[in-house]
C-alpha cells in the first residue's frame, strides 16, 4: 500500500477536571503565577458578568441574551493570547475574550438591550475588532479577509475567528480555512465546541471524530485542546499566533468545552438534553480546576475569591447603571449610518420621521 | 485617443485606480492571468501582482466574505462575481455584512467595496449565465446599485464606485460589453453616483431604462421620432439611492412614461419607479405608466431568450399606447 499523505490530531491538556497537572512541561506564561491569577480573575469576572446579564434579562431590562457559562477558559484563553494589533472576529458569546480586549460590559448590555451603539466598542484594541456576528460562521471570512489585508500590506498581524461546533458545518468556515491554506494567510480559527448548536448535538454536525481535523483538508495546522483548561487553550493559541505571525500559516484549534446554560435566554435546554449530561458538564467546568491549581500553589484562597467577586459585583453594577442610564438614540439614528452621507432620497424619509417625532412632543 | 468598448473601459478604470491607490485590490475567479472570462481584468495581474489581482478559490461566498474583511481593514476591494447568476451565494455576506456594517457599528467599521458582476442576457450563454436580478439588491438598505450603459459611463461610474466609502453593486450589461467603441479619456474623472443621465431630450413621452436596454430604448426613440413622437430617454444608471427628481421633472414635461427593464416584471425595479410616479406625479400623467420588461418567467435558454428581452418593437408599442391614451 502506498500512503499519499498521513495525518494525526494532537490533543492537549495540562489540567484535568480537578486541577491536577497532567504534564510537567508547563508553558512559560503558566509559570508566571501572577499572570495565571489575572487570567483566573478575568474568568471569574466573566462568570459574574454573565450571571448579571441573565438577571437583567429575567427582570425585563435586556432582550434575548446568549450566555457564555462554561466557556470562560476557552474565551479568556483566546483573548489573552492575542496581541493588541491582532483582530478578533467573534460570533456572539465570546465575552471572556472581548472583555480582555477592552469591550465593556455596558456595550454588551447595549447590544442585547436593543441599541446599535453596543457594537461601537470604544476602547482599543477592541475598537478595531469586528462586532458580534449573528449569521453563523460569516465572521470566519471577515477574519480571512483581514488576514489577506495584513499579508498584502506586509503587517505582522493575525486575524482570529471563533466559531461553534455548529458553525463549523457552514460553508463560510470551510471557505475561510480553505483560502487561508491556499494563500498562507495569518488566520487562526478556533472552534469552540460546546457540544450543542441550540438543540442539535455535536454528533449530528459531523461524522468526523474531531472538528479540528477539518483544518487538515485546508492544509492548516490542527490541534484539539481541552477547552476547559485555560493553559491548554492559551498554549495552543500562542503557538498558532506565532506560526501565523511568522508567515508559517494558519491553524484550526478545536477547544472542547460544554455549554452549561441554555443557547440563549429564549431557549430551554431541558427540552432536548438530560440532567445527567449537564451534571457531567458541570463536573468538568473550567473555573474549579484552575482555582484548585492556584490554591495548591498558594496564590489563591477563599478570601481572595470573595474579595474579587465583590469587586466584580461593583464593576458590573456600575456597568449596568451606565447601560440603564443611556438615553435611547434619536429616531433619526436609523437613517444616519446607512451611508457615509444621507442620500437626498433617504433624507426625505428621515425628515418625515422627524416631523412625526416633533408632532408627538 | 483610442476608442474603447464598455469592457475595455472597465479595465481602464480598474487600472487607473489601482495605479493611483495602493489599497485597491481585485479578487475573484479567473481574474488573474486569464484576465477574467470576459477579459475585464486583462493585464492587471502582470501590472500589479498576484496579491492585488487575486485568483480566489472557486467559492463565491469566500469572495464576498473576504471582500468584507479586506474592506473593513481599509482596503478597497473590487470583487468579481463571474456571472450575476452566480451571485446568490454572496448574498448573505452582502446583505448581512457589507450593506449593514456601517449602520450596525454606528460608523465604527465600514465596507468601501465594489461587487462587480457581468449582468443580463442576450449573449447565447448557458443556463444561469443570463440573469438580471438588480431588484434583489435595490431592496437592501446600505447598497448602491449601479449599472453603466456606455463605455464612458462604465469608466466614470466604476471610478466613483471604487472611491465611494460604502458598498456598491456594479452590474455590467455584458450584452453591450463590445457593442460599440467611443473615446474615453483615461483622466481619472469619476461620474456622480447620485444622478440619472438624460441621454436624449424629448417632449411627448419619457422612456426610463438602465443597462443593456438603453440600446433598444434609444433605437425605439429613433423609431418614434420617425413617427413624429418625441421621446426623452433617461438612463437611471444608479438605481439606489434613486435620483427620482430627474425622472419626475421629465414626466412633468412629457406627461407619459414607459419604464424598460430586462428583469421580471413583478416587483422589478420598474415597479418602484411606477409607484413613485403614482405617489408623486399622478397629476402630471396624461396616460397610465407602461412597463416593458422581462416576463415573470425564468429567462429562457438562448433559443428563446430574445423573445424574453424587451425589444424595440415592444418599447415603441408601449410608447404609442401612452400617446393614444390622451
Amino acid at each position: 500500500m502506498t500512503i499519499a499523505a498521513k495525518f494525526e490530531i494532537e490533543y492537549l491538556q495540562y489540567l484535568d477536571a480537578e486541577g491536577k497537572q497532567v504534564r510537567d512541561d508547563l508553558p512559560e506564561f503558566a509559570k508566571d503565577l501572577d499572570h495565571m491569577v489575572e487570567l483566573y480573575k478575568l474568568m471569574l469576572s466573566t462568570r459574574v458578568f454573565d450571571a448579571k446579564s441573565i438577571a437583567l434579562q429575567r427582570t425585563g431590562k435586556l432582550g434575548t441574551y446568549a450566555s457564555c457559562l462554561g466557556h470562560e477558559a476557552a474565551h479568556v484563553g483566546i483573548g489573552s493570547a492575542m496581541k493588541p494589533e491582532d483582530v478578533l472576529a467573534v460570533s456572539y458569546r465570546e465575552y471572556g475574550a472581548q472583555l480582555y480586549r477592552g469591550v465593556r460590559p455596558r456595550e454588551v448590555y447595549m447590544y442585547w438591550g436593543g441599541d446599535e451603539r453596543g457594537n461601537d466598542y470604544q476602547q482599543e484594541p477592541a475598537r478595531h475588532d469586528f462586532a458580534w456576528s449573528v449569521p453563523i460562521a460569516t465572521q470566519c471570512l471577515h477574519a480571512a479577509g483581514s488576514a489577506l489585508a495584513f499579508k498584502i500590506r506586509g503587517e505582522k498581524r493575525v486575524a482570529v475567528c471563533t466559531i461553534g461546533d455548529g458553525g463549523s458545518s457552514k460553508g463560510d468556515f470551510y471557505g475561510a480555512i480553505n483560502i487561508a491554506g491556499a494563500q498562507n494567510l495569518p488566520l487562526v480559527a478556533v472552534i469552540v465546541n460546546n457540544q450543542w448548536a441550540i438543540s442539535v448535538p455535536r454528533k449530528i454536525q459531523s461524522g468526523a471524530p474531531t472538528l479540528a481535523q477539518k483544518g487538515i483538508a485546508a492544509g492548516l495546522f490542527c490541534i484539539q485542546v481541552d477547552g476547559n483548561d485555560i493553559i491548554a487553550v492559551r498554549k495552543a493559541m500562542e503557538d498558532a499566533l506565532e506560526r501565523a505571525r511568522s508567515g508559517k500559516g494558519g491553524s484550526v484549534i478545536e477547544a472542547v468545552t460544554y455549554r452549561l446554560g441554555d443557547h440563549t435566554t429564549a431557549d430551554d435546554a431541558r427540552r432536548y438534553r438530560g440532567e445527567a449530561e449537564v451534571k457531567e458538564g458541570w463536573s468538568k467546568e473550567p473555573m474549579k480546576r484552575l482555582r484548585n491549581w492556584l490554591v495548591a500553589k498558594k496564590v489563591w484562597d477563599d478570601a481572595r475569591e470573595e474579595a474579587w467577586k465583590a469587586e466584580c459585583d461593583e464593576w458590573m453594577d456600575n456597568e449596568v447603571n451606565a447601560y440603564l442610564e443611556t438615553k435611547t438614540q434619536p429616531v433619526t439614528a436609523m437613517f444616519d449610518y446607512i451611508f457615509a452621507e444621507v442620500p437626498a432620497d433617504l433624507a426625505k424619509q428621515r425628515d418625515y420621521v422627524l416631523s412625526l417625532e416633533n408632532k408627538a412632543h | 485617443m483610442a476608442q474603447i468598448t464598455l469592457i475595455e473601459a472597465v479595465t481602464q478604470a480598474l487600472a487607473y485606480e489601482m495605479k493611483h491607490d495602493d489599497s485597491v485590490v481585485v479578487l475573484g475567479e479567473d481574474v488573474g492571468l486569464n484576465g477574467g472570462v470576459f477579459r475585464a481584468t486583462q493585464g492587471l495581474q502582470e501590472k500589479f501582482g498576484e496579491l492585488r489581482v487575486l485568483d480566489t478559490p472557486l467559492d463565491e461566498t469566500t469572495i464576498a466574505g473576504v471582500t468584507v474583511g479586506l474592506a473593513v481593514q481599509g482596503m478597497k476591494p473590487v470583487a468579481e462575481a463571474q456571472f450575476e447568476g452566480f451571485i446568490y451565494p454572496m448574498m448573505e455576506q452582502i446583505a448581512c455584512h457589507a450593506a449593514r456594517m456601517r449602520n450596525r457599528t454606528r460608523g465604527r467599521l465600514t465596507v468601501p467595496a465594489v461587487f462587480r458582476a457581468p449582468w443580463g442576457g442576450g449573449i447565447r450563454a448557458p443556463e444561469h449565465h443570463s440573469e438580471a436580478n438588480e431588484h434583489l439588491f435595490t431592496n437592501i438598505p446600505g447598497l448602491r446599485v449601479v449599472m453603466p450603459s456606455s463605455p464612458a459611463r462604465a469608466y466614470g461610474l466604476l471610478l466613483a464606485a471604487i472611491r465611494d466609502p460604502d458598498p456598491v453593486m456594479f452590474f455590467e450589461p455584458k450584452r453591450i460589453y463590445r457593442q460599440y467603441k467611443e473615446e474615453v479619456p483615461d483622466d481619472g474623472e469619476a461620474l456622480p453616483l447620485d444622478v440619472c443621465f438624460v441621454l436624449r431630450d424629448g417632449t411627448d413621452v419619457t422612456l426610463v431604462t438602465w443597462g443593456a436596454q438603453v440600446k433598444e430604448t434609444l433605437e425605439a426613440a429613433d423609431a418614434l421620432a420617425e413617427q413624429g413622437i418625441s421621446a426623452e430617454v433617461i438612463d437611471v444608471a444608479t438605481l439606489t439611492p434613486l435620483d427620482f427628481d430627474t425622472i419626475a421633472e421629465s414626466v412633468a414635461k412629457t406627461g407619459r412614461c414607459v419604464i424598460v427593464h430586462e428583469a421580471p416584471k413583478t416587483a422589478g425595479f420598474g415597479a418602484e419607479i411606477a409607484a413613485r410616479l403614482a405617489e408623486e406625479c399622478i397629476y402630471d400623467l396624461l396616460a397610465p405608466v407602461e412597463r416593458v420588461t422581462g416576463f415573470d418567467t425564468h429567462i429562457p435558454l438562448f433559443r428563446l431568450e430574445m423573445k424574453y428581452l424587451p425589444s424595440v418593437e415592444r418599447v415603441v408599442d408601449a410608447a404609442k399606447r401612452t400617446m393614444a391614451a390622451s
